[in-house]
């Protein structure tokens, strides 16, 4: 009764029972597993507090990363935020500076969680943090949020992708913008159409963006993809919550991502042999990290 | 095809910073610890694909270790894998190989134990943290690791497979997925029950006698 497979029956399963999209969500978990109501909504606030505590680390740490590219960013950037007028204004630089927190404890072999994916776990955090810091949003709230997260992720895991080997970064990092996207239409009172206008307009802002990883890891180009993913999230949500309109429909704009994904040569997806990996720099860093092998 | 949780999106809780490289290959190793019986002498770590390119800068190395030693995905002490198994005497070796038409992201465990046994296993992560154990001890099979797991060696014959489920019947224990693989007929062969119930160890006696054709049996707790 309340599984869906794409936005569309979503949005008639939320107009007929006149729920919101985060109440569609666990009531599809209850269906589809052994838990109850409660206990599912305290695995997702498991989830969000090593959500906050990885951004938390992450601020407070310069800890080079496992491939020693990146570390000390995040901390950088809460530094500009607090002692400086900052262009893009201290609360966007916030969600930013925690999404890269995030990315920064992931590399450096930290306790993240993966939203969807390891790669893009710091988009959603980022953004449902500086919520909870700037706005003091509660818990209970945040965790609605990241139901609504979900259920924009498992549309996509379904009827497109999340890995950035098979669709690009534009399907990792994308998605996980556009689960941020829609978790900031919920946390402020959004429709649940809102939503999905926000997640449309996110993965239309990033379309056809590649998977370059240098050396094939984890660390740059992705922390500062989360960046731009904090931001896109926020855009995106305001945009929505504004009252404009994705002229594509959500379900059309995964299936497009989805074919731009499979349309994109294996060099941009994840194996380091194509875009920033494949630059003088990109190499020499390779050979450096990886020696012969 | 899957039908995905919400905790399959956000989620799982693991240990940076990739969850194929990192917590499915940790995952991969936690099996591997199911089935070891004496202390780790030496471990051999075969790797394949792009798990033998980009094995240290994902920490695969340590992840594997730190899942041989018990810890799950989430442990913080992941990281420290490496230190902890010098201090237990225990030598490694990370070998990268081709071991043919394998997912990109494969290993293969060699498990010298103590008691002069060595446990082979061979296993892909295979996105987004989820894993498939392909081979254990030289046997070709298939299993996820998702669900308590009853793997049992037998000589193909007439009716082995009921007196085997008859015993589950009899525990009560239901059979989510179950597979048959075998050599030829009347010849080795080995059935792989993914079950909705935990395994007890006293089932592995209720199955050995069950059957003049039993050889051996396994169970492997859900992860």
């Amino acid at each position: 009764m309340y599984n869906f497979k794409d936005g569309k029956e979503l949005l008639n399963i939320c107009k007929k029972e006149d729920k919101k999209i985060w109440e569609v969500m666990i009531e599809r978990e209850v269906e589809n597993s052994e838990k109850k109501y409660d206990e599912i909504f305290e695995i997702m606030r498991e989830n969000l507090i090593t959500m906050i505590n990885s951004v938390e680390k992450g601020l407070n740490s310069s800890l080079k990363s496992m491939g020693g590219l990146v570390g000390g960013d995040a901390k950088k950037l809460r530094e500009r935020y607090m002692n400086s007028n900052t262009l893009s204004g201290k609360r966007t630089m916030k969600a930013v500076a925690a999404a890269m927190a995030v990315l920064e404890v992931n590399v450096t072999m930290g306790q993240i969680v993966a939203a969807p994916t390891a790669g893009s776990s710091g988009i959603v955090p980022g953004v449902l943090y500086m919520m909870k810091d700037e706005y003091r949003v509660e818990d209970d709230k945040l965790i609605k949020a990241l139901f609504t997260a979900s259920a924009i992720g498992y549309i996509i895991t379904k009827n497109a992708t999340v890995a950035g080997a098979d669709g690009g970064c534009q399907a990792e990092t994308g998605s996980a913008a556009a689960m941020a996207a829609a978790a900031l239409v919920e946390i402020e009172g959004g429709e649940p159409s809102e939503s999905l206008e926000a997640a449309s307009m996110t993965i239309k802002n990033i379309l056809g963006l590649v998977c370059d990883p240098i050396a094939g890891l984890v660390e740059s180009p992705c922390v500062k993809r989360n960046a731009i993913g904090a931001t896109n999230a926020l855009i995106s949500a305001d945009m929505a919550l504004a009252g404009i309109k994705s002229i594509i429909p959500f379900d059309e704009v995964v299936e497009a991502m989805y074919n731009v994904g499979r349309s994109l040569p294996v060099s941009l997806r994840e194996t380091a042999l194509g875009g920033l990996a494949a630059t003088p720099t990109g190499k020499k860093i390779a050979k450096d990290i990886l020696g012969n092998n | 095809m899957k039908n995905y949780s919400a905790f399959d999106v956000i989620g799982p809780k693991m240990i940076g910073p990739s969850s194929s490289h990192t917590a499915g290959a940790a995952r991969l190793a936690r099996i591997a610890s199911k089935l070891i019986k004496a202390d780790i002498i030496k471990v051999d770590f075969l790797l394949h694909g792009s798990f033998a390119n980009t094995y240290r800068g994902h920490g695969t190395d340590r992840a594997l270790m730190a899942g041989l030693l018990g810890f799950t995905e989430y442990d913080e002490n992941l990281k420290n894998s490496l230190e902890i198994a010098n201090k237990k005497g225990i030598n490694y070796n990370f070998i990268p190989t081709d071991l043919g038409d394998a997912h990109p992201n494969t290993v293969k465990f060699l498990i010298y134990q103590s008691n002069g046994k060595i446990v082979e296993l061979m296993g892909s992560s295979i996105g987004g943290g989820n894993i498939k154990i392909t081979e254990i001890n030289g046997m070709k099979l298939e299993f996820v690791g998702e669900y308590p797991t009853l793997i049992v060696k037998h000589i193909d014959g007439p009716g082995v497979i009921t007196k085997i489920t008859k015993v589950l019947a009899d525990e009560d224990i239901n059979i989510a997925f179950m597979s048959v693989y075998r050599q030829s007929k009347g010849k080795d062969a080995l059935m792989v029950l993914e079950c909705d119930n935990k395994l007890s160890d006293k089932l592995i006696k209720s199955i050995k006698d069950s059957s003049g054709n039993v050889e051996d049996v396994y169970v492997i707790d859900s992860l």
